[in-house]
C-alpha cells in the first residue's frame, strides 16, 4: 500500500514540517521505497505475541521506579534560558497564541 | 438510567458526562524534583526535565501514584496491577516537550463510582477511569504586543484526570456531582480544592437528545472553575442546542469556552489535527507496577469517607439522612458535630445548633469549621442546659453570642464551666421557683378579668393574652411550659 | 607498544601508567593531543574544541594526582560524541537546530567519566561530529559536514559515531564515547579499524545523551583495545535511578578483572555460535573472508564453534526503522524553537515559526525519518506498522535467547562490506538501511555487542568481527576480544599519517 502525496502533506504537518512542491515527489518516492521494505514484516506471524516496548522488561527489570516526593531543584531559570531565542522578564516570547 | 420526565427541558433529555483534572497534593512535579508552589515569579519552578533541556528524562513521583490509588479506594474502583504510561504528540508553546506524559489504553484507576444526595434523592454516577498525568505550562498574553510569554511553572503538576460515563440529566445533577467528588478529593487530601488556582478544574461534556433517542453530538465545556458558572454553563450550552436543532442546524463537535461576564459559551479555535495524537507506550518509562500489599497499606491509613460517616450518624446518632450529609459536608464540621454531640448526649439538638446557629455564625464571619470560637464541649454545655430546662432557646442564643465574641482564647474559655458562668452572670436562668411565680401569675390574672372570662366561656386563646403578661412580668425567665400548666391549674 | 612510543600511541592503560608515576602532567597530555587534533582538522572529526577548558581540566586532574589520589583513567584524556550534553562545550547532536546550544548540566557518563569530584578524572578534549541526532551509518548526515576515514580520506567512518571512530583510529584521542541506537558504535568501530563495546540497554545512564530512539539508545566507550574499553565501561556503567528511569539498577563493576584468563588455550570451552544468516550471500566475500581467519584464531584459543539460527535477521531493518523513526519522531518534537536552539529568522503566526523553524533546523534524513515515524504512528496504521514491529521485536529478542542455548558468544561480521566513498549511499537512504543488517538486531534485543578489529578487506579497509553476549555478560564479550588481542595485532595496525 504505497502513500499519496495528500498522505506526505498530512505527516509533514503532523510533524509541522513544510514541504516545497519539488520536493514532495522525490520524497514520496524514498519513503516509499522504504514502505516496500516495510511490507515484509506483514509476513510474520505474532499471533498472541506481546509487543516489547522496553528491551529492559527481557532482562525481568519490568517495574518503572518511584522517586520521593522532595522537591530538591533550585531556580535554574538563568541557565536554562541561556540558549532561548526570545526571553522577556522571565517569560519565553512566540508569536501570540489564540485560544 | 430511568427516564424521569421532569427532568426534560423542552422535551429533550440532557446527557452530561465530566472530565475533572485535579492537582494533586504533592511537593514536587510529577516527573521531576522543581517545586510546584503556587505564584511563584515565571519560569523559576522549572527543572531541565520540565524545561524539556535535551538529554532530560523522566523520573515518577511516588506520592502521585499513592494519591492515585487512595483515589481509588475512595470510589471503590480496581488499582490497576499494572498501568502504562503514553505520549500524547501535539504541537503547543506550552507543552515543552511536543508530548504530553498520560495514560491512555491502561489507567491507573479503572471504573469506580460517585454517589451523592440530591434532596432526599440518591444518585450515582459511575467512573470510566482516572489516569495520571503531566499539566502544561502556561501562555501569558496580556502585556506583548503580537506575541504570548511562556511560562512553565505549572508544567509538570501531577494531574489526576477523572472521567465519568455520561450519566448526569442536568445542570443541577452535574453540580451536585462535582461538589460531591470535590468533597471526596479534599476530604481525603488528594486535592487541595483551590478552584481559583486551578486545582479542580471540570469540562463538562454536554448533548441532548429526545428521550430513547440516540445520543446526540457532545460539545465540550472547559475549565468550569466555580460551581456557579458551571450550573449557567450548562444550562446556557444545553439551550443552545436544543435552538441549534429546533431550527435544523447540525451540531458540530467542538469544544467550548465559557465566558462568565456575557453567560454565553463560544467555540475555540479548533485544531484541524487535534484527532491525531499519535498515542504510544512512553519508552523513557517502564510499566507502572502496584503491588496489592501496597493498596492494602494505603487502605489500611484512609480516613472514614463522607458517605461511610452520614451512615453511621443516621445509625449511631439516629438522624435523618439530610441531617448526616450536611453535617459531613467536611472532615472538620463533622468532627465539631461529634464532640458536640457526645458533650451533650442531643445528637439531634447538636445537629440542629451545628447546622443552624453555628454555621450562620460562620457563613456571616468568613468562618471555618477548623476554628469554632465557641468551643464544642461549651456548645455541648450550651445544648445541656437548654434540654434541662435551665435556659430558653433564646437565652442560649445569647449566651453563644457572648461565647462568639470572646472568642476560643479567652480566659477560661476551655472550660464548659464558662457556659453556666455566662448564664449566671447574665441572669438568663428561668425562673423554676413556682412561689414566685405564682405570685407573679395571680397579680396577671387579677388585672386581666376579660381575659379570664373569656377562657372560662371556652376561649383557649384567651390563654395566651395572660402568657404574654407573665413571661414579660418575669422578665423573660419564667418557663412557659410551667406557666401554661399554671394557668389552666387556677382557671380549672 | 613500547612505553617509550609518542604519547598517542600509548594505549589508555600505558598512559594512565606514565601520569600515575608522574613521569609526564595532564596538562602536557592534553597539549600533546590537542596539537594533534589541530593539525588533522581535515578529518572533520571535531565539532567543538576549547583548548582553555581542556587544559583547565588537566590542571585540576593533576591537582589530584599531585595530591596522590591515584585511580585508573585519572588524567587521560578522551573525547565525547556531542550527543553527549556537556557544561564546559557546545552540544550540538550533529545539528543546525542546536547550533551553539549550552546545556547547564552534564551528561551522566561525562560526569562519571570527568575531572569533577566523584569522576575518574578524565580530560575532555572536546565534542565530536557524529550523524545528525546520531541517525546514519556513514557520519555523512552531519549539518557540519562529513567526516573521513583516516584509512582512506575518500571514505566514511561509518556512523553514527564517525567523528569517536575516526579520532581514536588517527590518534587524536586514546579513547572516546560513543552511541549506539542501531549499531552506531559497532560499526563506526569497524570501519576504522578501533575498538568498540555497545553495552545492555540500560548499563549505562541515557540521562544527558540527546534522546534518538529512547528505548534503543545506548553510551559505550571505543579506544584501540577491548583492554581500553573494559577501564573506560568500568567508569561509565552504573545505575542512575534518580536520573534515567530505563538505567538497569546494578553497581558499577570492574571490567578489567574479567579479561584475564590463564594457560595456553584461554578460552577453553568458549562456545561461539555462527548465526547462518550473518554469512549469507547478503556479506561481501572479503569480509567474511576476515571474519572466517579471526574464528579459526578463536579455535586456537581453545573456542569451539557452533552453527546457531537468527532467522529473523532480515525482518530486523524493517522492525527497527519502523521502532527507531517512531520514537524518534516524538523525542523530536522538543525543537520548536521556543525555548532553546534554532529559531527561523522570518515567520508569521506561530504554526508558521513552527514550520520554518524545523524545516531550516533538521537535515534531509532527519526529516525522512521525522515523517515515517510520524506516519507509523498515526490514526489508522499504529498496529499495522508500530505494533506490529515492537511485536516482531519480542520474537527477535526471543531468538536470541534460544541460540544462547547453544553458545556463550555469538559471532559474525559487523558490517557486509569494508567502508564506502563519501556520497555513495546519500541519496539511497534504503541502501543505507539495509547495510546495518548485521547490528540492528542486537539492538532492538538490548543486547550487549561489541567490534573487534580482524585484519582487513578490499582496498586495505579495516574489517570488524562482531561478539554479541548475553544480556550483562559484557565482562564474558571483553575477554573474548582481549585474549583475541593478546594473538593478533590487528588492534595495532595504524592507518598512514
Amino acid at each position: 500500500m504505497a502513500l499519496t502525496s495528500q498522505d506526505i502533506a498530512r505527516v509533514a504537518h503532523l510533524a509541522r514540517l513544510e514541504l516545497a512542491p519539488q520536493e514532495t515527489q522525490h520524497t514520496l518516492d524514498q519513503i516509499n521505497g522504504f514502505f516496500r521494505l516495510v511490507e515484509q514484516m506483514a509476513a510474520v506471524d505474532t499471533e498472541g505475541i506481546e509487543p516489547l516496548a522496553h528491551p529492559a522488561a527481557v532482562t525481568g527489570q519490568v517495574a518503572l521506579r518511584l522517586r520521593d516526593d522532595v522537591a530538591s531543584e533550585p531556580n535554574q531559570r538563568e541557565a536554562s534560558q541561556v540558549s532561548a531565542p526570545a526571553v522577556e522578564r522571565g517569560l519565553f516570547l512566540v508569536p501570540k497564541v489564540i485560544e | 438510567m430511568a427516564q424521569d420526565k421532569s427532568l426534560l427541558v423542552q422535551g429533550y433529555e440532557v446527557v452530561i458526562g465530566f472530565e475533572t483534572h485535579t492537582q494533586l497534593t504533592t511537593q514536587s512535579k510529577i516527573f521531576s524534583r522543581a517545586p510546584i508552589a503556587f505564584g511563584a515569579e515565571p519560569n523559576t519552578q522549572a527543572s531541565a526535565v520540565d524545561f524539556a533541556l535535551p538529554g532530560a528524562l523522566p523520573v515518577m513521583n511516588r506520592a502521585a501514584v499513592e494519591r492515585a490509588i487512595e483515589f481509588g479506594l475512595a470510589v471503590n474502583a480496581h488499582v490497576a496491577e499494572s498501568s502504562v504510561f503514553a505520549r500524547k504528540n501535539y504541537f503547543y508553546p506550552d507543552l515543552p516537550k511536543g508530548y504530553q506524559i498520560s495514560q491512555f489504553e491502561i489507567p491507573v484507576v479503572q471504573g469506580g463510582v460517585v454517589e451523592f444526595f440530591m434532596g432526599d434523592e440518591k444518585k450515582s454516577v459511575r467512573l470510566v477511569r482516572a489516569h495520571l498525568e503531566e499539566d502544561a505550562g502556561k501562555s501569558l498574553h496580556e502585556d506583548f504586543i503580537g506575541q504570548s510569554g511562556i511560562d512553565l511553572n505549572r508544567a509538570g503538576t501531577p494531574l489526576l484526570e477523572i472521567v465519568t460515563e455520561p450519566d448526569m440529566r442536568s445542570s443541577a445533577e452535574a453540580v451536585a456531582y462535582a461538589r460531591e467528588l470535590h468533597k471526596i478529593v479534599t476530604w481525603i487530601g488528594i486535592c487541595d480544592g483551590n478552584m481559583q488556582e486551578g486545582s479542580f478544574r471540570c469540562d463538562a461534556n454536554v448533548s441532548v437528545r429526545k428521550p430513547g433517542g440516540p445520543l446526540g453530538t457532545r460539545r465540550e465545556i472547559k475549565n468550569l472553575n466555580s460551581f456557579k458558572f458551571m450550573q449557567q454553563a450548562i444550562d446556557f450550552e444545553v439551550r443552545w442546542q436544543i435552538e441549534q436543532i429546533e431550527d435544523g442546524l447540525p451540531i458540530q463537535q467542538a469544544t467550548v469556552l465559557f465566558n462568565p461576564d456575557t453567560g454565553e459559551t463560544r467555540a475555540m479555535r479548533t485544531k484541524e489535527d487535534s484527532a491525531d495524537y499519535r498515542y504510544f507506550p512512553d519508552p523513557d518509562l517502564p510499566a507502572l507496577v502496584i503491588e496489592r500489599d501496597w493498596v492494602a497499606r494505603v487502605q489500611a491509613a484512609m480516613p472514614e469517607l463522607p458517605r461511610v460517616m452520614a451512615e453511621r450518624f443516621v445509625r449511631d446518632y439516629g438522624l435523618p439522612e439530610y441531617d448526616a450529609s450536611q453535617l459531613t459536608q467536611s472532615k472538620a464540621m463533622s468532627a465539631y458535630f461529634e464532640a458536640t454531640a457526645q458533650a451533650c448526649g442531643q445528637a439531634k439538638l447538636a445537629a440542629n445548633w451545628v447546622m443552624g446557629e453555628v454555621s450562620r455564625r460562620l457563613n456571616a464571619s468568613e468562618g471555618s469549621f477548623e476554628a469554632v470560637p465557641a468551643s464544642a464541649a461549651k456548645l455541648g454545655q450550651l445544648i445541656a442546659r437548654i434540654s434541662d430546662g435551665t435556659i430558653s432557646n433564646a437565652a442560649a442564643k445569647q449566651v453563644l453570642d457572648s461565647l462568639w465574641t470572646e472568642g476560643a482564647d479567652a480566659e477560661g474559655a476551655a472550660d464548659p464551666a464558662r457556659v453556666d458562668a455566662l448564664i449566671e452572670a447574665k441572669g438568663l436562668k428561668q425562673m423554676n421557683d413556682s412561689g414566685e411565680l405564682e405570685k407573679i401569675v395571680d397579680e396577671v390574672l387579677a388585672a386581666n378579668p376579660k381575659n379570664v372570662e373569656e377562657y372560662k366561656a371556652g376561649n383557649a386563646k384567651a390563654l395566651n393574652g395572660l402568657v404574654g403578661p407573665i413571661m414579660k412580668a418575669s422578665k423573660g425567665k419564667a418557663n412557659p411550659q410551667q406557666v401554661n400548666e399554671l394557668l389552666k391549674k387556677k382557671l380549672s | 607498544m613500547s612505553a617509550n612510543a609518542p604519547l598517542h600511541e600509548l594505549s589508555v592503560a600505558q598512559l594512565a601508567a606514565k601520569l600515575a608515576a608522574r613521569e609526564v602532567s595532564s596538562v602536557e597530555v592534553a597539549q600533546h593531543f590537542l596539537a594533534r587534533i589541530r593539525s588533522a582538522s581535515d578529518l572533520g572529526a571535531f565539532l567543538a574544541v576549547d583548548e582553555e577548558a581542556s587544559l583547565a581540566q588537566a590542571r585540576a586532574a593533576d591537582a589530584r594526582l599531585a595530591a596522590g589520589e591515584r585511580t585508573p583513567l585519572l588524567g587521560v584524556p578522551l573525547a565525547h560524541k556531542d550527543v553527549f550534553v556537556t557544561r564546559d562545550f557546545p552540544t550540538t547532536a550533529g545539528s543546525k537546530m542546536l547550533e551553539g546550544y549550552r546545556s547547564p548540566f552534564d551528561a551522566t557518563v561525562v560526569r562519571r567519566l570527568g575531572v569533577d569530584l566523584g569522576g575518574a578524572g578524565m580530560v575532555n578534549l572536546g565534542k565530536l561530529n557524529c550523524d545528525e541526532f546520531a541517525m546514519g551509518s556513514g557520519n555523512d548526515n552531519s549539518a557540519y559536514g562529513p567526516v573521513k576515514n583516516p584509512w582512506d580520506r575518500s571514505r566514511v567512518p561509518g556512523g553514527s559515531s564517525g567523528g569517536s571512530a575516526a579520532a581514536v583510529a588517527a590518534g587524536l584521542v586514546p579513547a572516546a564515547t560513543g552511541t549506539d541506537t542501531g549499531g552506531s558504535i559497532r560499526q563506526p568501530a569497524a570501519l576504522t579499524g578501533i575498538t568498540g563495546i555497545k553495552p545492555t540497554y540500560g548499563r549505562c545512564s541515557r540521562y544527558g545523551m540527546v534522546a534518538y530512539a529512547s528505548s534503543l539508545d545506548q553510551a559505550g566507550p571505543m579506544a584501540r583495545s577491548a583492554e581500553d574499553c573494559a577501564l573506560l565501561l568500568s567508569a561509565m556503567a552504573a545505575g542512575d535511578p534518580d536520573r534515567d528511569s530505563t538505567s538497569l539498577d546494578l553497581p558499577a563493576q570492574d571490567y578489567t578483572a574479567a579479561l584475564t584468563a590463564e594457560g595456553a588455550k584461554p578460552l577453553q570451552g568458549l562456545r561461539i555460535g555462527l548465526p547462518r544468516q550473518f554469512f549469507s550471500e547478503g556479506c561481501s566475500p572479503d569480509v567474511v573472508a576476515a571474519v572466517r581467519v579471526a574464528l579459526s584464531e578463536y579455535e586456537k584459543l581453545g573456542a569451539s564453534l557452533v552453527d546457531v539460527d537468527l532467522p529473523l535477521t532480515e525482518l530486523s531493518i524493517p522492525t527497527y526503522y519502523v521502532i527507531a523513526p517512531a520514537e524518534a519522531s516524538s523525542n523530536l518534537s522538543r525543537y520548536d524553537g521556543v525555548r532553546y536552539g534554532h529559531r527561523a529568522k522570518n515567520f508569521g503566526d506561530l504554526e508558521d515559526m513552527y514550520k520554518k523553524t524545523r524545516t531550516e533546523g533538521f537535515g534531509a534524513e532527519v526529516k525522512r525519518r521525522i515523517m515515517i515515524g510520524t506516519y507509523v504512528l498515526s490514526h489508522g496504521y499504529y498496529d499495522a506498522y508500530y505494533l506490529k514491529a515492537q511485536k516482531i521485536r519480542r520474537l527477535i529478542a526471543q531468538d536470541f535467547q534460544k541460540a544462547f542455548t547453544q553458545c556463550d558468544v555469538i559471532a559474525g561480521p559487523v558490517a557486509p562490506t569494508v567502508a564506502w566513498k563519501i556520497g555513495e549511499k546519500t541519496d539511497d537512504p534504503v541502501a543505507a538501511y539495509l547495510a546495518d543488517i548485521f547490528t540492528l538486531s542486537t539492538s532492538l534485543a538490548g543486547l550487549p555487542g561489541m567490534s573487534v578489529p580482524a585484519g582487513f578487506g578490499e582496498g586495505g579497509l579495516p574489517v570488524g568481527l562482531q561478539l554479541i553476549g548475553n544480556y550483562l555478560q559484557e565482562g564474558r564479550l571483553l575477554r573474548a576480544a582481549h585474549q583475541f588481542q593478546q594473538v593478533t595485532d590487528w588492534h595495532q595496525r595504524r592507518p598512514a599519517p
